[in-house]
């Protein structure tokens, strides 16, 4: 295929420009001395001190921590399960199992937040005038539901993810490992889990990053006592936004570059021994 | 491997968790607050039908603004050096790494009166810019954040189109137009369509975007629904018929576009 030319090489610029440049401007603003971030006050590193002995803050910093690592773990496991049921299923339920599976994905989140909150709603409320008047407890909308809603939009990721790992698996290596004596669990594990990881890896990572990033669904499933980072922000945003708001988000941003640029690395160093090692062995 | 029975959870998951939340939504859309069954919420949406026009007309502009600047993006991108191709791909996921409101509520700063694009416009002694404020700056506001959407898909369908077909076409003497439009375009659209998809949804079902960029003077469907939950107008039942309404025509709009493509059972998801 032909290179790049000049023309190619500014549009794909420009565009990075458009992406990148309401992030530098947060950036910047999380060091500016002026509380309203319209001017510029001169350098300051208060703000990343502040933010630490900020409770609103931080407590939401950790319920949003908490459910997306919940969420994806128990996301990763139940889908990665899921997707081994569905391709062991016969095509029509497969595929009605699939498109259901995939009316979280494409539906709006707003009415994914919406219809769950109903039904939490709904349910809770039949629960509350019945049993949890017997048992002297109520329900309401908390981390809980929180938590089973960012299940619920993490686990079609993993699923679609996985999915493609296992259809390229020869049938035949699982029951050769059954074959030679290994119980479902071990042939699981030494044959099936290591050809499909990459595809579970990146179901996990995607899950992971839908979670930390939601806000429309957790909004409406959170409740008013469970705060996500998102839900600190939508409130801050119509009064005023914290720098130290910027400060926590320049940190994030930081974190997840470094962890990106050695995953980054790592990858193109195998390429390239992987290269040698072929170029080795071609006679 | 042939065991079926460890996916029963996740359907029992999904009956529970996708599939009753919706059948409440229909219930309430065609019950009211006394309890009986009716069609007066959708009766009561016709003062609506100008949220319903704007929101789809801007999510339409939008979505064809991502794919003008996705589509060659995602070409472009694809044509790369294996590392900076993976470099590339990364760079496009990281700015959802950032809250979205924030990212979003920084392009008031950049595009407001005194803002730094205005700045840089009168320092070369253009006239200034009022964005904020107006459809433009929600279509932005559409365009910044969904424009990965619209990428991803078509950059993982290209990258994966043989070489080999290429140097077919052009050994057979096609020229690059011709190469393009006969065989990268069409072995592309699968990703154009999972792009499409995916940028019009959230686009006309967006919140919050509208409030941030449009100075909260365009109601759109998504503010419409919240205001319906959350909001003062507190009325769940007309909520969920205008939630309903909005479901079917998105659904009817994507039935009636992947009927031009080619029926892949499975969709491109980033």
């Amino acid at each position: 295929m032909k290179k790049n030319g000049f023309f190619s090489g500014a549009f794909i610029a420009l565009v990075f420009l458009f992406l990148y440049a309401p992030i530098a401007v947060l950036i910047a603003f999380s060091f500016n001395a002026s509380k309203s971030s319209a001017v510029w006050m001169g350098f300051t590193t208060d703000w990343y001190v502040q933010l630490f002995q900020d409770s609103y803050i931080m407590a939401a910093l950790r319920t949003t921590l908490l459910v997306s690592v919940l969420a994806t773990l128990i996301a990763t496991i139940v889908g990665t399960a899921a997707a081994i049921g569905f391709h062991n299923m016969g095509r029509k339920a497969r595929t009605a199992c699939l498109t259901v599976n995939n009316i979280p994905l494409t539906n709006a989140d707003i009415i994914t937040g919406v219809s769950m909150m109903l039904l939490f709603v709904a349910a809770f409320g039949a629960f509350n005038a019945t049993l949890g008047e017997v048992l002297g407890f109520r329900l309401r909308l908390g981390f809980g539901t929180l938590l089973i809603a960012h299940i619920t939009f993490d686990i079609p990721y993993v699923i679609l993810s996985v999915m493609p790992k296992l259809r390229q698996l020869d049938p035949n290596i699982a029951e050769a490992a059954q074959d030679l004596g290994a119980t479902n669990f071990y042939a699981f594990r030494k044959v099936i889990l290591p050809e499909i990881l990459p595809g579970v890896v990146n179901g996990m990572l995607i899950a992971f990053t839908m979670s930390i990033d939601d806000f429309v669904i957790s909004y409406f499933t959170a409740g008013s006592r469970s705060n996500t980072l998102s839900m600190v922000v939508y409130s801050m945003v119509r009064r005023q936004i914290s720098p130290k708001i910027n400060a926590l988000s320049t940190i994030m941003f930081v974190a997840v570059l470094a962890l990106l640029i050695i995953i980054n690395l790592r990858q193109t160093r195998q390429e390239a021994a992987r290269r040698r090692k072929r170029a080795a062995l071609r006679p | 491997m042939k065991s079926k029975a460890i996916g029963v959870p996740y359907v029992v998951w999904m009956a529970l968790f996708v599939v009753a939340p919706l059948v409440m939504v229909v219930v309430y859309a065609f019950t009211t607050r006394d309890g009986g069954a009716s069609i007066a919420n959708f009766a009561e949406m016709g003062e609506y039908l100008g949220v319903f026009g704007r929101s789809f007309l801007l999510a339409a502009v939008a979505t064809v603004i991502c794919l003008l600047i996705g589509y060659p993006l995602a070409y472009c991108l694809a044509r790369l050096r294996p590392s900076l191709r993976r470099a590339a791909n990364m760079l496009i996921m990281l700015p959802m790494w950032m809250n979205f409101l924030l990212r979003t509520y920084s392009w008031v700063f950049l595009l407001e009166r005194n803002g730094f694009l205005n700045s840089l416009l009168s320092a070369v002694g253009l006239p200034k810019l009022d964005i904020i404020g107006t459809p433009a700056a929600v279509i932005l506001g559409m365009v910044y954040n969904f424009l990965p959407f619209m990428v991803l898909p078509i950059f993982s369908v290209i990258e994966k189109i043989d070489p080999k077909v290429i140097e077919a076409a052009q050994d057979l003497g096609a020229n690059n137009f011709k190469v393009f439009s006969r065989v990268t375009l069409p072995l592309s659209l699968p990703g154009v369509l999972s792009g499409i998809t995916m940028t019009f949804i959230p686009s006309v079902s967006t919140f919050a975007i509208s409030q941030l960029l449009g100075g909260g003077k365009y109601l759109l469907l998504g503010d419409l629904i919240e205001m319906q939950f959350l909001g003062a107008a507190y009325n769940p039942h007309l909520g969920s018929a205008i939630s309903l309404v909005m479901m079917v025509i998105v659904l009817v709009c994507m039935a009636v576009m992947n009927r031009f493509g080619e029926g892949e059972e499975e969709a491109v998801v980033l």
